[in-house]
């Protein structure tokens, strides 16, 4: 079934040979900048489908039984990567976890030499994060098989933007045409800029809110309506989808204070306002209560999808583990 | 009940207005003024003999608030500097200020809260809210913030709640221990010094990050020529920001310092000869918008020491009219402009509702004879502390009345 090939002329290429199908025609999720409508739809598609699997007593479909699944954690992350694990599993696949503070990263021995260590276990998945921006793609060229960004730098957090999506669709119908704010560090945000590209993708209107000094230079030539103060980037909106603050940003002068943030950009009911009445609260997680978010809003049952967000994360996350290992599985790949 | 003030040189800076007539106040507020207003309803008439009648003087820079010594120099609007005894940092104290003044209906008492937290330049203090308490700006009075990085996001933080930044003009690396301005005298007396560029170099580079803002940026007590040259520069360049001094600056240069006089020891320091006059014809053409007391009162204890552990300051209230004439007398600076720096160009700075003897603001004026020669005395001044170095200084121009709120609260006897 595994069909890796020692000769490179003959793997099958992105650029040449498209390994997922026409739908998705991409060897590895990097990112969600270059993906077009049709690829993102299909992934929410088969991702609505895991759903509902993942909603049985039995929640495994072992399509992808006998393939090897690496998931390589440069940075910190608890949910993402457990979120991944079970998605692997679900699908039959043998997963390895691997944090750095047990890796040869840590006795000296560069990326790059650890990519080339990986590759030559023939793994069928590499799933990676890393904390600066385009060592994702850096890796995934010297890997012959496919690699899903799960987060790299401020650069891209492609699953998380799905999950984002498919959370949306489900729950508002569609993503088109649906006025979205993102709100908080955006600055310094990879979910920010994979759900800016995808919602704009889906033609959703987009919108940030934040404080000047968390937004980066030229944001508004991304495709988003910016805004500085809450109330007027919330009017009229269908969704708001809130940003974590890390402390780190009080003490680089970003900010003054949690307490001053909390005033003028936490997500209040008061604030939500100026919202329409069935606005969706949204949030990657972790969540700090009574800084970006009052905990009255996001225990709201009505508006709040935290939760479903984490749901949906192992739906996508199972998709794009299916979708980029098509290839790999011929009798599947309808 | 209304009262008129009658046969006075009616100054308004805010419309250029400058003509003899009279000026109606009913109740707290000014009801108008001209030559032939109506009076019949008056109930006192004050006659002002031809003395100068113009808005009540806002000091931007006041480091205690002393009302008394303040209304005595015709200020009847005080900012006061964050550093307090309790430091004014957090919308808490700003308010607690703010109730004081508005209970105390003498002089108008508007904090400056810090920009960054506790003065140290690393992080952004709580501006938002202290704005939204009735903070009018925000400072680390004479500390510049330092840091380039920090000082950016403070501009741009700021410019969301349209709040002005004061920034001290001085480059901190330079300005190290320094308590003179680096020439001859510093040399002769052995004392650690700044050069002017320490103060053009740091305007440069905020008027930099202003640019790139798009921030307002206010330089307190600008002491040099390099530094008028680099206001004048940023202005050219369009960018906002605007400028004060103290009329110290344009009355001394560090000759005052000669014989270790610590009365005269201020910061930034008082410069040469040449400084002084650049100052001079800065404030004459506009360049410097503002003129401020540096109002600190400082007792004999910390003065009378070696000049290197001496306290910085002097008291300023009640001699800035008087300080303020002399260049005008000397014809360098013509009377309407002096005016304007020390009532209406503050009130648009800081976005105060005085400043202005329009029909229905409030009724805070001055009423001043130019002319009045006397000779300041130190022991005489009513401020808390008399560390003055004009004392026995003969000057010209003398507050007659200072109204407050409508209230006649000095009088000149």
């Amino acid at each position: 079934m595994n069909t890796h090939s020692t000769d490179q002329s003959s793997y099958p290429r992105a650029d040449v040979d498209p390994p997922s199908g026409k739908l998705f025609p991409h060897k590895h999720l990097l990112g969600i900048w270059g993906l077009d409508p049709t690829a993102i739809k299909h992934l929410l598609d088969v991702a609505d489908g895991y759903v509902d699997i993942n909603r049985q007593a039995v929640k495994s479909a072992p399509t992808c039984a006998g393939l090897t699944q690496i998931n390589l954690f440069f940075e910190n992350s608890t949910r993402t990567l457990m979120s991944f694990e079970i998605a692997g599993k679900r699908l039959g696949l043998d997963t390895i976890s691997m944090a750095t503070g047990n890796s040869s990263i840590k006795k000296g021995e560069t990326m790059l030499d650890t990519a080339a260590t990986l590759n030559a276990m023939r793994p069928d998945v590499l799933v990676m994060r890393h904390g600066d921006s385009g060592a994702v793609k850096l890796l995934a060229e010297k890997m012959d098989c496919a690699v899903i960004n799960a987060g790299d730098g401020r650069s891209e957090h492609p699953t998380q933007a799905l999950l984002d999506a498919l959370t949306i669709r489900r729950r508002k119908g569609s993503i088109h045409g649906q006025t979205i704010v993102i709100s908080g560090d955006v600055a310094h945000s990879r979910v920010a800029r994979s759900n800016i590209y995808l919602l704009n993708a889906m033609g959703a209107r987009v919108r940030v809110v934040a404080p000047p000094t968390l937004l980066p230079a030229d944001i508004d030539r991304l495709g988003v309506e910016v805004f500085h103060h809450m109330e007027d980037g919330l009017k009229g909106a269908d969704v708001v989808m809130m940003l974590r603050l890390q402390n780190e940003r009080m003490n680089g002068a970003f900010l003054p204070s949690t307490r001053e943030y909390f005033h003028f950009w936490g997500l209040t009911r008061e604030k939500l306002k100026s919202a329409k009445e069935d606005v969706l609260v949204m949030h990657p997680g972790p969540m700090n209560r009574g800084v970006e978010i009052a905990s009255d809003v996001a225990d709201d049952l009505d508006r709040s999808a935290i939760e479903e967000q984490v749901e949906m994360g192992v739906a996508v996350r199972m998709a794009c583990i299916d979708i980029l290992t098509r290839h790999l599985r011929p009798e599947d790949n309808a | 009940m209304k009262t008129s003030y009658t046969n006075a040189r009616i100054i308004d800076p805010a419309t250029n207005h400058d003509a003899i007539g009279t000026l109606v106040v009913s109740g707290n507020l000014i009801e108008g003024y001209g030559a032939d207003i109506d009076t019949s309803d008056v109930s006192e008439t004050i006659d002002c003999g031809g003395k100068i009648l113009c808005p009540g003087f806002i000091d931007m820079r006041a480091h205690a608030v002393d009302a008394a010594s303040a209304l005595a120099g015709g200020i009847t609007t005080i900012i006061l500097q964050p550093d307090q005894t309790t430091t004014i940092d957090t919308d808490a104290v700003v308010e607690r200020i703010r109730h004081r003044s508005v209970d105390s209906q003498i002089v108008s008492v508007y904090p400056m809260g810090t920009a960054t937290q506790g003065m140290k330049g690393r992080q952004i203090a709580e501006i938002g809210q202290m704005q939204q308490s009735g903070a009018v700006g925000f400072t680390d009075c004479n500390h510049a913030v330092a840091d380039a990085q920090v000082m950016r996001r403070l501009l741009e933080y700021a410019n969301h709640f349209e709040a002005l930044i004061v920034q001290y003009a001085e480059n901190a690396e330079l300005g190290v221990d320094a308590i003179a301005h680096e020439g001859e005298i510093a040399t002769r007396l052995g004392l650690a010094s700044v050069p002017s560029a320490a103060e053009a170099m740091q305007i440069d580079r905020d008027a930099r990050l202003a640019e790139l803002t798009g921030a307002r940026l206010h330089f307190a007590l600008i002491s040099s020529k390099d530094g008028v040259e680099a206001i004048r520069a940023a202005k050219a360049r369009g960018i906002r920001v605007t400028c004060s001094t103290a009329p110290h600056y344009l009355h001394l240069n560090d000759n005052a310092i000669e014989g270790y006089r610590t009365f005269a020891k201020v910061r930034p320091p008082l410069r040469s000869e040449e400084d002084r006059l650049a100052l001079i014809e800065a404030v004459a053409d506009g360049t410097i918008d503002t003129l401020v007391s540096d109002h600190s009162p400082k007792s004999a204890d910390v003065k009378r020491l070696p000049f290197a552990q001496a306290a910085s300051g002097i008291v300023g209230f009640e001699t800035m009219l008087a300080l303020s004439l002399a260049p005008v007398h000397a014809g360098k600076i013509s009377l309407m402009t002096m005016l304007r720096a020390l009532t209406t160009n503050p009130a648009q700075l800081l976005g105060l509702p005085t400043g202005t003897l329009a029909a229905g603001s409030f009724a805070d004026f001055v009423v001043f004879d130019p002319n009045k020669p006397w000779r300041i005395d130190a022991d005489a001044l009513i401020s808390s502390a008399k560390n003055t170095p004009f004392d026995t200084l003969p000057v010209q121009g003398q507050v007659w009345r200072t109204i407050a709120d409508g209230v006649s609260v000095y009088e000149k006897a």
